[in-house]
């Protein structure tokens, strides 16, 4: 019953069959189209020949080129470190004052560590090292652990309040909810803390406020902030007399804090980064509060 | 609550009076009415979450503080709404009518079409409700668990069954192109479905299960289903739609039967093989990558022949694109397929997937598929389809589908231009390194480089959704506004003796 047709555009006969009026032409499969499939498989079987491609059992074509994507990466890592030894053995070998003295090594202190810091540090300190709430800016002059090189180095590498046998451990504790200040307690020495970062706070009224704060500050905070209130370095104790909050410097939160304490926590870097890369970091990070100043 | 509603529809066709003997002389189609109306409710639906997660990456903020808003619960929400809610929908209904128009034969029972389009769209809402709360196996485009994954394959051996019963009781002596690709279509998606949901529940009670494929053969079998789930899915099904609603629309022959052949054994046979290219520089063995980098290569020809023996068949009817928005959106969906089965041969070749790979190219290459190909050819199925199955004059306005026509494709070029863009920038800024051997860019620096691409993107993706939402008020208004056709009897399944005589 087929029945066949000529298409009056193509010229062609149709194959005869017809569904629902749709009709198929009996074209043949064009030579472009044939040439062009000869040409994939050819690549293809070229690349079979070159490359590790057909299963033998438990092992497989080796492919005459012997790639092999294992060993490809292997070398390529060996590669890159050789091509890395030259500074990077420096950098390790020489001390910071050598390295900061040393202009063609702190320029690659400053490409290598703006990558490092984006891929470690950037999550919490943000991509231009001004932290955020509750995390610090480590770009101005005012350090807990101190901003010296070596310093920022061994925080790195110990961390602060971490699993590390060596880490810095430093801790605010919540006066109110352990019940060793009373409410008031609490209000007037977060008003005498706030009265240091805000002279034009101390008002007649609220002066005497100020006072008995201080005075509640000297007996509970000054062991660790200082009797300045300037804090401490040694410790990791904030100073509170600067404009500079980590948790936020208005007077709520200076209660909040008080009351209910506040423990940071900055991750070991000891066995995530090599040494060199936390000697670059450092430098980095140094350099970051330097340009600051 | 959605399963009790699929079962009042599955159970009400069952009550129904007894059909009469002269049913035969026409086919069954409220079915593929409901699925029109599915398919496009999904597409709005699941095109809005698509911009949402556009707009997430742009501005993370966007998801409240809600749990469910989180980008890793959204976005399988939307790759299961368009994929399996919109595609699957619109194969199920379109298929529905092709398979009865090319075999002249109404399908053999009223329970079974309706139960395969309630069944999978409950299996959509459960897998879809489930990723929203948090309940997923995590594998890309199988996240669904257990529960529906059993449920899908129920529906899905019927919807088989039906399309065989079908084709048995065709009238034409040969079986149309299009019934071979949806065929494959069906059969392939229910082995994939099956092997790669192969999982141990952790109790009958609980919906977290675990995979049996362990390791590297869990990957390997997750992209062996999932680079199949594009070439049986959302490629040899919609071309089955493209093979019926093409030709019908241009009024012409298709350009050569011999190239649907070797288009359509090269497709079934290639694919199969190349899934391997998405494991490219992993733990998968080296010569597993190979055989799927130069199978994808070899799929090239297979994949161009279709889509030239689509545009081929326009020969002769050029005009009617011009003048045929409908007709434009299937045209249009043939070049972003020939487009996209290049660029994704070219991807597969490792050393070009090691720049593209885990970057934005991989989203605009599937983006370029998803709606320059797979969404436009449904689009263009669609208003070919709707004024014949309602038996309206036309369309409710050919200046609305003009509108969406280029809504679509304003917002396709928009988002896989920024996707490319951004995707290369990504890939290269990832490979640069110093002239002492350091990374130039950390992952965060391509992430800032990355944010006007992804509110471009949004942008397209806006565009996109606002087209659907045109296109599926013009559907509505079609089935509600426009005069019935007069009814010239041609179509229906007409006695052989018929047919003959007809020809």
């Amino acid at each position: 019953m087929a029945v066949e047709e000529r298409d009056p555009v193509s010229g062609r006969k149709t194959t005869g069959h017809e569904w629902n009026g749709i009709t198929e032409l009996d074209t043949p499969v064009p030579k472009g189209v044939l040439i062009f499939l000869i040409v994939t498989h050819v690549f293809a079987v070229l690349w079979w020949f070159l490359m590790p491609t057909w299963p033998l059992g438990t092992s497989y074509t080796k492919g005459f080129l012997g790639v092999n994507q294992h060993s490809t990466v292997e070398e390529k890592l060996v590669t890159a470190q050789a091509g890395r030894a030259s500074w990077m053995n420096r950098i390790e070998a020489e001390s910071f004052e050598q390295v900061l003295a040393d202009p063609q090594l702190m320029s690659i202190v400053e490409s290598t560590g703006h990558r490092l810091f984006g891929d470690n540090c950037a999550a919490c300190h943000g991509v231009d090292g001004k932290g955020r709430a509750n995390y610090p800016n480590l770009t101005d002059d005012d350090w807990l652990w101190g901003g010296s090189v070596e310093t920022i180095a061994e925080t790195m590498r110990v961390g602060i309040n971490t699993e590390h046998p060596e880490s810095r451990f430093a801790q605010m504790p919540s006066f109110g909810v352990d019940g060793t200040l009373n409410r008031e307690e609490i209000s007037k020495a977060a008003t005498y803390v706030y009265s240091l970062s805000h002279p034009e706070f101390s008002t007649e009224e609220v002066k005497k406020k100020i006072e008995s704060g201080k005075e509640v500050f000297q007996a509970n905070c000054a062991f660790c902030h200082g009797e300045d209130a300037r804090g401490n370095q040694e410790i990791g104790a904030p100073n509170l007399a600067d404009a500079r909050w980590l948790y936020g410097g208005d007077l709520q939160t200076i209660v909040d804090t008080i009351h209910g304490g506040r423990q940071g926590h900055m991750p070991t870097w000891d066995e995530r980064l090599t040494e060199g890369e936390i000697k670059i970091l450092a430098l980095y990070v140094h350099s970051l509060s330097k340009e600051m100043r | 609550m959605a399963g009790l509603l699929c079962a009042i529809v599955v159970i009400h066709s069952y009550y129904e009076p007894e059909p009469t003997p002269d049913r035969l002389s026409s086919y069954y189609d409220p079915p593929i009415k409901a699925g029109i109306a599915m398919s496009m409710a999904w597409a709005v639906f699941a095109m809005f979450v698509g911009v949402w997660v556009a707009l997430l990456l742009a501005w993370p903020e966007l998801t409240f503080d809600q749990p469910w808003a989180g980008f890793g619960r959204l976005r399988p929400v939307h790759t299961t709404g368009v994929i399996f809610g919109f595609g699957g929908n619109a194969l199920i209904a379109t298929s529905f009518h092709v398979m009865q128009r090319t075999s002249r034969a109404r399908m053999p029972d009223q329970i079974s079409p309706w139960f395969v389009l309630a069944g999978y769209n409950l299996f959509c809402i459960l897998s879809v409700s489930g990723y929203f709360i948090g309940i997923t196996q995590s594998k890309e485009y199988a996240e669904a668990e257990w529960y529906a994954d059993i449920w899908l394959v129920i529906v899905w051996v019927t919807y088989f069954v039906l399309y065989i019963r079908t084709i048995a009781r065709r009238k034409e002596p040969h079986i149309y192109v299009a019934n071979w690709y949806f065929l494959a279509f069906i059969l392939v998606v229910a082995i994939l479905h099956i092997v790669n949901n192969i999982a141990v529940p952790v109790s009958i009670g609980h919906a977290k299960s675990y995979t049996v494929w362990a390791g590297v053969q869990d990957a390997m079998v997750q992209w062996w289903y999932g680079h199949n789930a594009v070439a049986f899915f959302l490629t040899a099904g919609f071309l089955g739609m493209l093979y019926y609603y093409l030709p019908v629309r241009a009024q012409r022959p298709i350009f050569s039967y011999r190239l649907s052949i070797l288009s359509f054994w090269g497709i079934t046979f290639f694919y199969m093989w190349a899934g391997s290219h998405h494991l490219h520089y992993t733990a998968l063995p080296h010569w597993v990558q190979t055989l799927g980098m130069t199978f994808s290569v070899m799929l090239l020809v297979p994949s161009w022949a279709s889509a030239g023996n689509a545009l081929l068949t326009l020969n002769g009817a050029w005009h009617r694109v011009r003048d045929d928005a409908t007709l434009r959106f299937m045209m249009v969906a043939a070049v972003f397929y020939g487009l996209s089965t290049f660029e994704g041969s070219f991807m597969a070749i490792r050393p070009v997937n090691s720049l593209s790979h885990y970057t934005d190219w991989t989203v605009g290459h599937v983006h370029a598929g998803a709606l320059g190909w797979v969404a436009l050819i449904t689009f263009g199925s669609f208003y070919t389809l709707v004024p014949s199955l309602w038996k309206r004059e036309r369309m409710y306005s050919a200046g609305l589908v003009e509108v969406h026509f280029w809504l679509a494709l304003a917002g396709t070029l928009v988002y896989v231009f920024a996707m490319w863009n951004s995707g290369v920038i990504q890939g290269l800024m990832w490979r640069t390194y110093t002239k002492e051997g350091t990374l130039a860019y950390s992952f965060l620096d391509s992430l800032v480089a990355m944010r006007p691409y992804y509110v471009a993107r949004a942008f397209g993706g806006i565009l996109f959704l606002a087209g659907a939402i045109v296109g599926s008020y013009n559907i509505w208004m079609t089935v509600r506004a426009v005069p019935q056709a007069a009814d010239t009897g041609k179509d229906a399944p007409q006695p052989e003796k018929v047919a003959v005589a007809g020809e």
